[in-house]
C-alpha cells in the first residue's frame, strides 16, 4: 500500500505524490511516516520534509513551519510554501535570521501571544539556514 | 418628436456605452474564470484544515479550559459583523444585498438588546454602510488596486480581528459575505467566526477515529485557531471576488442587451421620423407644382 505525500499551502496544492517513507519536522523531533501509520495531527516546526523511494532520499523540501495530518494512507502537510532544498539561498536565509532576530528583540516578552510568534519565527529562520547544510546523516 | 438630429446622437450615444459593456462583460468573464481557479485551488488546504479542526474541536469542547477562540468567552453581548463586498460596483444588487443583509442584522440585533459593530472589508461596503451606521464601524480594509488576493491579506485581517477580540471589542464575530453558487446565483451567507462552529455531528464522528496529537491538544488548538480564522476569511474572500465577476458579467450582459433594444427602439423611431419629413417635403413640392 502506498503512501500519498500531500503538500498543501492556503493558495494551492503544491505537491501530491506517492512516496515509500517521508519524514517530517514534528514539533516535538522528526517523525517518520510509513504506510499504515497511526492517525496523527501534528505542528510542525520550520526543517526538512525527506521524500524516500527506494531507501534513498529522493527529495528535500524546506518548510516554515505548519501542521501534518497523517492516516494510515496519506500524509498532508500544510505549510505556507516550500522550497527545494537545493534551491535555498545561503544570503536570504541568513537575512532571515537577522530580521527575526530585531524582530524578537523588539517584542515585548510579556505578551506571551507576541512573544510565541517571534519565537516561531527565529526558529523556522534558524531552520532554513541550518537546512542548507544538514548535519544529519542523509543516506540511509 | 425629437428632431433627426437629437435621435441620431442618442443611438451613437448608445452603440458607445453597449461597447464598453460588453467590452466589461468580456473582462470580467476572462477574471471570473482566473478567480474560479484560485478559489479551487484553495480548497485543498480548507477541506484538511477542516478535518483537523473537526477532530480537535470535538475533544476540546468540553474542556472547561479550552480557547476562547473556540467556544467564546462566556458572554454574547457585543456582535462583530464582518461585511465582505466587492471595492468596485456595476455588479447588479451584488454590494446591495451585503448591505441591506447587515441593516437588517443590525436592526434584529439591538432589538434583542445587543450592542453591535461592523468591520468591513471592500470598499463599496464600507461606502454605502458608513452613510447611516458610521458609529458602528470599527474597522475597514479593501483591496483597491490589488490584482489578486493573496492568503497574506486573509492572515493580516485575521490577526486584526483576533487582536480586537482579546481587547474585548467584541464578544461573537460573524462573517457575512456572498457565497458563489454559480455564475447566476450568489447567495447572502453569515458564517459564525469566534466562536468557532460548535462541532456537528459530521466532527464528532471523524473525531472518534481518534487521532493521536503532538504537542497536545490544547497548544495544537492555540495555534490551528488563528490559522483556521485566516483560511476562513481567505476562502470568503476569493467566494467574494468570483461572486462580484460573476455578478459582474451578468449585469453587463443585460445591459448590453438592453442597449441593443434601446438601439432597436430608437432607430424605429429615427426612420419613421425621416420617413415623414421626406413624405412632407414630397406633399410641398407636389402641391407647390399643382398650384402653379
Amino acid at each position: 500500500m502506498p503512501l500519498v505525500l500531500e503538500i498543501i499551502s492556503p493558495e494551492k496544492l503544491l505537491l501530491s505524490r506517492e512516496v515509500d517513507m517521508v519524514v517530517v519536522p514534528g514539533t516535538e523531533g522528526d517523525i517518520g511516516v510509513l504506510p499504515g501509520h497511526s492517525k496523527l495531527i501534528t505542528g510542525l516546526r520550520g526543517g526538512l520534509v525527506d521524500i524516500y523511494e527506494n531507501n534513498t532520499i529522493t527529495d528535500r523540501f524546506f518548510v516554515p513551519g505548519g501542521f501534518a495530518e497523517v492516516t494510515e494512507s496519506y500524509c498532508a502537510v500544510l505549510a505556507d510554501g516550500i522550497i527545494r532544498q537545493s534551491d535555498l539561498d545561503p544570503a536570504k536565509a541568513a537575512e532571515g535570521v537577522t530580521a527575526a532576530k530585531a524582530a524578537y528583540d523588539a517584542t515585548d516578552m510579556n505578551n506571551a501571544e507576541a512573544y510565541r510568534l517571534a519565537t516561531d519565527r527565529l526558529i523556522s529562520a534558524q531552520a532554513m539556514v541550518d537546512s542548507i547544510s544538514p548535519q544529519r546523516a542523509d543516506k540511509a | 418628436m425629437p428632431s433627426l438630429k437629437t435621435l441620431r446622437n442618442r443611438i451613437n450615444s448608445v452603440k458607445s456605452t453597449q461597447k464598453i459593456t460588453s467590452a466589461m462583460k468580456m473582462v470580467a468573464a476572462a477574471k471570473l474564470r482566473r478567480a474560479q481557479a484560485q478559489a479551487e485551488a484553495s480548497r485543498p488546504y480548507a477541506k484538511r484544515m477542516g478535518e483537523m479542526m473537526g477532530a480537535l474541536a470535538a475533544a476540546e469542547a468540553a474542556n472547561p479550559n479550552a480557547p476562547a477562540l473556540l467556544v467564546g468567552n462566556g458572554r454574547d453581548k457585543t456582535h462583530l459583523l464582518l461585511a465582505i463586498t466587492a471595492d468596485r460596483g456595476l455588479a447588479g444588487a451584488f454590494n446591495g444585498n451585503i448591505s441591506k443583509h447587515v441593516r437588517l442584522q443590525v436592526q434584529a440585533l439591538e432589538a434583542q438588546g445587543k450592542t453591535v459593530k461592523i468591520f468591513t472589508l471592500g470598499r463599496k461596503g464600507n461606502d454605502s454602510l458608513r452613510r447611516d451606521l458610521d458609529s458602528k464601524i470599527i474597522g475597514t480594509k479593501n483591496f483597491v488596486g490589488k490584482k489578486t488576493i493573496d492568503f497574506a491579506d486573509a492572515e493580516a485581517i485575521a490577526q486584526t480581528i483576533i487582536g480586537l477580540f482579546r481587547d474585548e471589542s467584541f464578544d461573537v464575530c460573524t462573517l457575512v459575505f456572498n457565497r458563489f453558487h454559480s455564475v447566476m446565483t450568489q447567495t447572502v451567507t453569515e458564517t459564525p467566526l469566534i466562536p468557532a462552529a460548535a462541532p456537528t455531528a459530521n466532527d464528532n464522528a471523524a473525531a472518534e477515529q481518534n487521532y493521536e496529537v503532538e504537542p497536545d491538544d490544547g497548544t495544537l488548538l492555540e495555534r490551528l485557531l488563528p490559522r483556521n480564522l485566516a483560511v476562513q476569511i481567505y476562502a470568503a474572500l476569493l467566494e467574494n471576488s468570483a461572486g462580484f465577476y460573476a455578478s459582474q458579467m451578468t449585469a453587463m450582459d443585460s445591459a448590453t442587451r438592453n442597449a441593443g433594444d434601446m438601439i432597436k427602439k430608437l432607430s424605429l423611431t429615427y426612420n419613421r421620423a425621416r420617413q415623414a419629413n421626406i413624405t412632407k417635403e414630397l406633399i410641398e413640392i407636389i402641391s407647390g407644382a399643382e398650384a402653379v
